[in-house]
């Protein structure tokens, strides 16, 4: 295996062939803000929280998805970069409905934790409060559109580590949403096996379990990482 | 099918044609304003004034003055008639005979034709498109075959990189060097695609030259397929195209006929076949990517490049991705060569480009320019110039470009000088400007067509162009300050840089250049800072909207 050798944020840092500036990043405690990234299934670079600027480019290039290449110069945490990361949260907060004190993911969502990270503590866009559905049909699993951000982790994790592909994304732009099945209501869908990956997966209250009120919503993350390492690995145990 | 075979059916169909041809426009423009009608009432006139011996009535493709349509030609006379009717048929082909036509003839020495160099539409409008034998008399599938017998592939990229050929899709990347890219990617299956998807509203260059001439794309397809190494080639049109599709398929099968497309073309070692994928008609599958993630079957999303298509495309595998009218060049530059091809044009623009005239103009219509023309020659003496009034700007780009100024009017139109003042080329649509139009306006209409057409799929362009048409909405309402202004410009940058495709990166260029050339248009719409102090409520432009 070969190596690379190149600078995040002055730093010096050498790591294999292949991997992404992200993971070069974590390993090094070079913190990158990320929503559509979860470790375990592709990446798709949707969310564009974790741009960051490489010197030879003018473009802005996402960390999860750019792979290192050999005498890199990255930097992570420009005057612009963290611009731009509280706009894209902004945009986030004004485009669903984010009403945290009534949320089951309250103390315990991704979103709530970027925009701490970011220093977003209000938006400066118009709030749109959209009319979007709340699917209450699962027998053990609700999904309230109006807190998706659609970073289509639920859909990766079920088509890529369920095999059972519920999600998909119907629309496009402002008009998008996460369907289940052929748009038909989760609980009418065959193939959920209800293994709850989603709700996992999902890193605000949009996904949840039933019953679970303000504040509740625990994600049992590392059941993801066992799932995969059991599968490459053979690493049957936690 | 060798040479000879392809010699002997262009001599037959020439010795079998007429002395005189009536050519009649077939194509979508003028078969709105009822050209099938005139088509068949020019046969039936031609038969009952006892002509059929010497005149042939032709359909033919789109000779590009389609706002006069219907379009009917008298070949080798030299006379157009304009926006002829179905009556008016009997009295054209009357004049065959010395009588006097009812309807309007049109002047073909009106710079609008003089001032145009076609090398993609020199045929279009003279040759009946669902006849390969009318391609072929003409010289069709001549540079196919030379590239197969007289060029090894590395030739046919040489001569097409020395030709200085750039992508006519938009973002004008060098042909040559794309070709080169997947000809070195080793593996042994690999993918041609033309990208006829044409999403730019008021864009109908690409259709037309489909419509036109179907044959002349794919003998380019075929061409770039030897010289990639290709066997495989998908041509993407959309839904909205059917007759564009209708021609195709029958030019498709009409090739395989003869064994010019299929296994062993010439009796070659060559195999190249080409199979039709009709879009549903969304902007964002004309992106490479997306177009690519359509063929395989899946949503039209767009992913993050690299790795590029000639890299990693159709099922992983290298593709070369062109433009139709990128496609529609290479058969003359092959068969006239490189150099005589990079003899016309500017510099670093080579060659001709075919846009889509249209606005406040006196002629519309599809014009094919030399690059190094200026906006000025095109707009005042092709065009004719504003029918009453003055230019005020033209739109060049469509969503992805920007509006140009007259007093810029003398810049000429090539790749670099549009970009350097805030436009671009774009695929070919221009559109012409009078002092009525409100930029903010045009600001905003094509910021309506971005937010409609956004993917969703990365949150600047999803909820960024939702918020920039609001920001426009607003002004354009008398409800903004200059806060708001300065607000627009820093989202229309966030946008701009943080976009997953090209869609979300070009979406605000509209925005900025009519702000660059425009800026009190925008001022004169401003509030006083106190303005918004109870008077407006967030949310209520948008709510309404969405
Ligand atoms: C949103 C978007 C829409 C596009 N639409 C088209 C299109 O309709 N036709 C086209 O040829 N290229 C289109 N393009 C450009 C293509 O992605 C691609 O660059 C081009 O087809 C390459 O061919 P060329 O090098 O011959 O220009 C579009 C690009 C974007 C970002
Ligand atoms: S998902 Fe819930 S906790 Fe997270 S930001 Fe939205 S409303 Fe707040
Ligand atoms: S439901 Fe959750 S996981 Fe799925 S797209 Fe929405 S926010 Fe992401
Ligand atoms: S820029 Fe727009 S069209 Fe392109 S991927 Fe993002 S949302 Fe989709
Ligand atoms: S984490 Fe990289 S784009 Fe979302
Ligand atoms: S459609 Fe008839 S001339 Fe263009």
């Amino acid at each position: 295996m070969s190596v690379k050798t190149l600078k995040i944020d002055n730093k010096d840092i050498a790591i294999e062939e292949g991997a992404t500036i992200l993971q070069a990043a974590q390993e090094n405690g070079i913190p990158i803000p990320t929503l559509c990234h979860l470790e375990g299934v592709t990446d798709v670079g949707a969310c564009r929280l974790c741009l960051v600027e490489i010197k030879g480019t003018n473009r802005l290039l996402p960390a999860c998805v750019t792979e290192v290449a050999e005498g890199m110069e990255i930097q992570t945490n420009t005057e612009k970069l963290q611009e731009y990361r509280k706009m894209t949260v902004e945009l986030l907060f004004s485009e669903g409905n984010h009403i945290c004190a009534v949320c089951v993911a309250n103390g315990n969502c991704e979103l709530q934790d970027v925009a701490i990270q970011v220093g977003m503590d209000h938006t400066r866009f118009t709030y749109r409060f959209p009319d979007r559905g709340v699917d209450m049909s699962h027998e053990l699993f609700g999904i309230d559109h109006n807190r998706c951000i659609l970073c289509t982790r639920c859909v990766r994790v079920c088509d890529e580590i369920e095999g059972a592909h519920v999600w998909d994304v119907a629309m496009r732009g402002a008009a998008c949403y996460i369907v289940s099945g052929l748009n038909q209501p989760w609980g009418e869908v065959d193939a959920c096996t209800s293994c709850g990956k989603c709700v996992d997966a999902c890193p605000t209250g949009s996904i949840f379990r039933k019953g679970e009120t303000t504040a509740e919503k625990e994600r049992d993350r590392a059941k993801l990482e066992f799932l995969v390492n059991a599968r490459e690995k053979h690493q049957w145990t936690r | 099918m060798d040479l000879a075979d392809l010699l002997e059916i262009a001599e037959t169909q020439r010795t079998k044609q007429k002395p005189t041809r009536v050519h009649c426009c077939t194509s979508t423009g003028c078969r709105a304003a009822r050209s099938l009608e005139v088509l068949h009432n020019l046969k039936s006139a031609t038969e009952a004034a006892g002509l059929q011996d010497q005149v042939e009535v032709v359909g033919v493709g789109c000779s590009g003055f389609c706002g006069r349509g219907p379009l009917v030609e008298i070949d080798p006379k030299n006379v157009l008639y304009e926006e002829v009717k179905p009556e008016d048929a009997a009295s054209i082909i009357d004049t065959l005979k010395g009588g006097t036509a009812t309807a309007t003839q049109g002047d073909l020495n009106h710079p609008f034709f003089s001032r145009q160099l076609k090398i993609v539409r020199q045929h279009s409008g003279k040759l009946d498109p669902e006849s390969i034998e009318e391609y072929i008399a003409v010289g069709g599938y001549r540079s196919l075959y030379k590239a197969l017998y007289e060029m090894s592939p590395a030739e046919v990229v040489e001569e097409i990189t020395k030709s200085g050929l750039r992508g006519r899709g938009g973002g004008g990347y060098p042909t040559g060097l794309k070709w080169a890219t997947v000809a070195k990617m080793p593996g042994d299956q690999k993918y041609v695609i033309c990208n006829g998807d044409e999403g730019d509203p008021g864009a109908f260059m690409d259709r037309s030259v489909l419509e036109s001439d179907p044959h002349l794309v794919l003998e380019g397809m075929a061409i770039a397929g030897y010289a990639v190494g290709a066997n495989h080639g998908f041509i993407y049109v959309r839904a909205e195209y059917p007759l564009a599709i209708q021609r195709l398929q029958k030019a498709i099968q009409q090739a395989k006929k003869y064994g010019l497309l299929g296994s062993q073309i010439f009796d070659s070692h060559f195999d190249f076949k080409v199979d039709i994928r009709i879009g549903a008609g969304a902007f964002v599958c004309g992106e490479e990517t997306a177009l690519i993630q359509s063929i395989e079957g899946g949503r039209g999303n767009p992913r993050t490049r690299p790795p590029y298509p000639a890299q990693s495309g159709l099922w992983e595998c290298p593709t070369l991705i062109n433009n139709v009218e990128s496609f529609a060049n290479i058969t003359a530059i092959i068969r006239e060569g490189s150099e005589w091809y990079a003899s016309i044009g500017t510099e670093k623009s080579k060659g001709t480009k075919i846009f889509a005239l249209t606005g406040k103009i006196r002629n519309n219509g599809l014009i094919e320019v030399p690059m190094g023309i200026t906006l000025r020659e095109i707009v005042e003496e092709m065009g004719g110039g504003v029918p009453d009034g003055e230019v005020k700007a033209v739109q060049t780009g469509g969503p992805s470009g920007g509006c140009i100024p007259a007093s810029l009017l003398d810049t000429p139109v090539d790749y670099d000088s549009l970009m350097a003042i805030g436009s671009m080329m774009g695929s070919g649509g221009m559109v012409v400007m009078d002092q009525t139009t409100n930029m903010v306006e045009v600001a905003q209409f094509y910021m309506e067509f971005c937010r409609g057409e956004s993917c969703g799929k990365c949150i600047p362009c999803r909820a960024g162009t939702v918020q920039l048409y609001g920001m426009l909405t607003r002004l354009l309402k008398k409800q903004a300050t200059q806060a708001d202004l300065e607000k627009l410009k820093d989202l229309c940058y966030m946008v701009k840089e943080t976009s997953l495709c090209g869609l979300g990166m070009s979406a605000p260029n509209p925005v900025l250049s009519t702000l660059r050339y425009f800026t009190e248009e925008y001022e004169a719409l401003l509030q006083p800072p106190a303005y918004l102090n109870g008077k407006v409520t967030a949310g209520s432009v948008e709510n309404s909207e969405l």
